[in-house]
């Protein structure tokens, strides 16, 4: 149970396509999500999935929703229904396959994605419920947050200072830090911070923060556009 | 300052600061999101016109849903309603809305999740069926979806809305107490009174399993909408009629919760019981995912 602040508006909401939040509406925000962390073209995808995504995801369309997300559809974009179609035609394979994740929860998918720079990025997401997700691994390192808000995530090395100086930066631009989370593999190796933030970042704080020493990748995610 | 976790929180807040229900919301939405009092209701007022063009568009005779079990029941008993019928029109017409929404939703199309998209129906059916019998206002409409929204964010925070982690008692169920206090609202009944409503309906539905059949949202959900409609305006016409809940709506939630975690997984949207493995069931799933 993941119990944040809860808005009014995931529960008289989203406005999605049917027919399940949770199989259809959560599947293309987490694909969704998966596109911008991987933030390059993308030329095949694979989908794990788990539990009941695993045995229901052909009638609720969580194939269609989740390939959707990956071509940048939101939940409420009524071209879902051929996303099929629209992937091959950009060019994209994809292929679903059935996974045991363990204790994951029930709606969880693992997506891989080859970008067309041959870069693979994996993404774990899980849809929780009403439409809500939570992405809860990237490239194997645990990480937690939501797409409720803002999202900063950052790829660094785990050294002294780095945190101090991303936090200065965010509040000296003006943005304040709802959470933040810092996961790292081990003392002194690769590192992530997942930064949510009550104000949108500008593509100049970005900038700015990518260009600090110790950074090796900036990935932002904005909020769901189809609430504004 | 207006954050709330229970029923019993927000009911206090409305006696202390002498505002309704919707009032709270709105403010808590606006501490919350840094949104301005107009744009909140705005976005509201866009949910409901979008429920409204989901009834519309589900009226209509020809609609199939992805599965093909469901679709056209809403024009016939919107048909029969207006003639026949043992429950009123308001009801067969609450419940002909509720089937709309679902089989609209079933197709693929655009609708509001409230709170959930296999529960759509409910909470429009209800409010959208009043507006016009009763004709109540746009605005005491929207209102009343403010209404709807407290209720299920009290059962979001302290149980769950998804039928994979409660069952259906978490969808339907929730949205049957949304729509029951959103109706008791609309009729000028107290704060108290909305969630007696919700405790009521809530309680009618406890222990109700998911079990879609195929896994798709279309049976039972789609008629399952239509009873818990009905649930909706009797639980908000013996509300309104002073009869409380002997269970406070707070104690309900946590039952349900707990009803939710020992409930098999195979009651839990995973299509492995009740109604999904009925021979009828399982020959149609053997057919259409294979
Ligand atoms: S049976 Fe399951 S899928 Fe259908 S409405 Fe109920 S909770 Fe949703």
């Amino acid at each position: 149970m993941i119990n944040t602040a809860v808005s009014i508006f995931e529960i008289i909401g989203p406005v999605m396509v049917g027919p399940s939040s949770s199989h259809t509406a959560g599947a293309a925000r987490i694909g969704n999500i998966a596109r911008r962390i991987c933030a390059r073209d993308i030329k095949r995808v694979d989908f794990y999935l788990h539990g009941s995504f695993a045995r229901t995801y052909k009638g609720h369309g969580t194939g269609k929703a989740l390939l959707g997300g990956i071509l940048g559809m939101s939940a409420s974009d009524e071209r879902i229904r051929d996303s099929y179609q629209l992937a091959r035609a950009a060019g994209i394979d994809f292929e679903f396959h059935t996974v045991d994740l363990g204790d994951a929860h029930p709606n969880t998918v693992k997506i891989i994605m080859q970008a067309t720079d041959g870069e693979t990025f994996e993404v774990t997401g899980s849809s929780i419920g009403g439409g809500k997700v939570v992405i809860t691994s990237i490239n194997d390192m645990v990480v937690e947050f939501t797409g409720q808000y803002p999202t900063i995530i950052t790829n660094h090395l785990d050294k002294p200072g780095v945190v101090a100086h991303v936090t200065s930066m965010l509040s000296s631009n003006g943005i304040n830090i709802a959470f933040l989370k810092v996961f790292r593999q081990a003392r002194g190796s690769q590192a992530s911070m997942v930064i949510e933030t009550d104000q949108e970042v500008g593509n100049d704080v970005l900038a700015e923060l990518g260009a600090l020493p110790s950074m090796s990748r900036i990935v932002f995610i904005d909020t769901d556009k189809q609430l504004e | 300052m207006y954050q709330f976790n229970h029923a019993s929180e927000l009911l206090q807040m409305c006696e202390n600061h002498k505002l309704d229900i919707s009032e709270v919301l709105i403010l808590a939405e606006m501490e919350e999101s840094g949104r301005s009092r107009d744009a909140i209701r705005g976005l509201m007022e866009k949910q409901y016109q979008i429920m409204k063009e989901s009834i519309r568009k589900g009226l209509s005779p020809d609609i199939k849903s992805v599965g093909g079990l469901i679709g056209g029941n809403a024009h016939k008993l919107s048909v029969y309603g207006q003639e026949k019928g043992f429950c009123g029109k308001t009801v067969l017409k609450a419940v002909s809305y509720a089937l709309a929404v679902t089989e609209i939703n079933a197709a693929m199309g655009k609708i509001v999740a409230a709170p959930t998209a296999g529960a759509s129906g409910i909470v429009p059916g209800v409010i959208v069926a009043l507006q016009e019998d009763q004709k109540y206002s746009d605005v005491k409409a929207v209102e009343a979806l403010f209404v709807a929204a407290a209720i299920g964010r009290i059962i979001a925070i302290n149980a769950t809305l998804s039928g994979a982690e409660g069952g259906c008692q978490a969808e339907c169920g929730s949205a049957s107490a949304m729509a029951a206090a959103a109706a008791v609202n609309m009729a000028g009944g107290s704060p108290e009174m909305c969630m007696d409503a919700a405790a009521v309906a809530l309680k009618g539905l406890l222990g109700l399993v998911c079990d879609p059949v195929a896994g798709l949202v279309e049976v039972p959900c789609s008629k399952r909408n239509a009873s818990s409609a009905v649930n909706a305006l009797i639980c908000a016409d013996m509300a309104l009629a002073g009869i409380k809940s002997f269970i406070p709506f707070d104690e309900v939630v946590d039952a349900m919760y707990r009803v939710g975690r020992k409930m098999s997984p195979d009651l839990r949207e995973t299509a492995q019981g009740g109604c999904a493995i009925t021979p009828t069931a399982l020959q149609y799933a053997k057919r259409i995912l294979e």
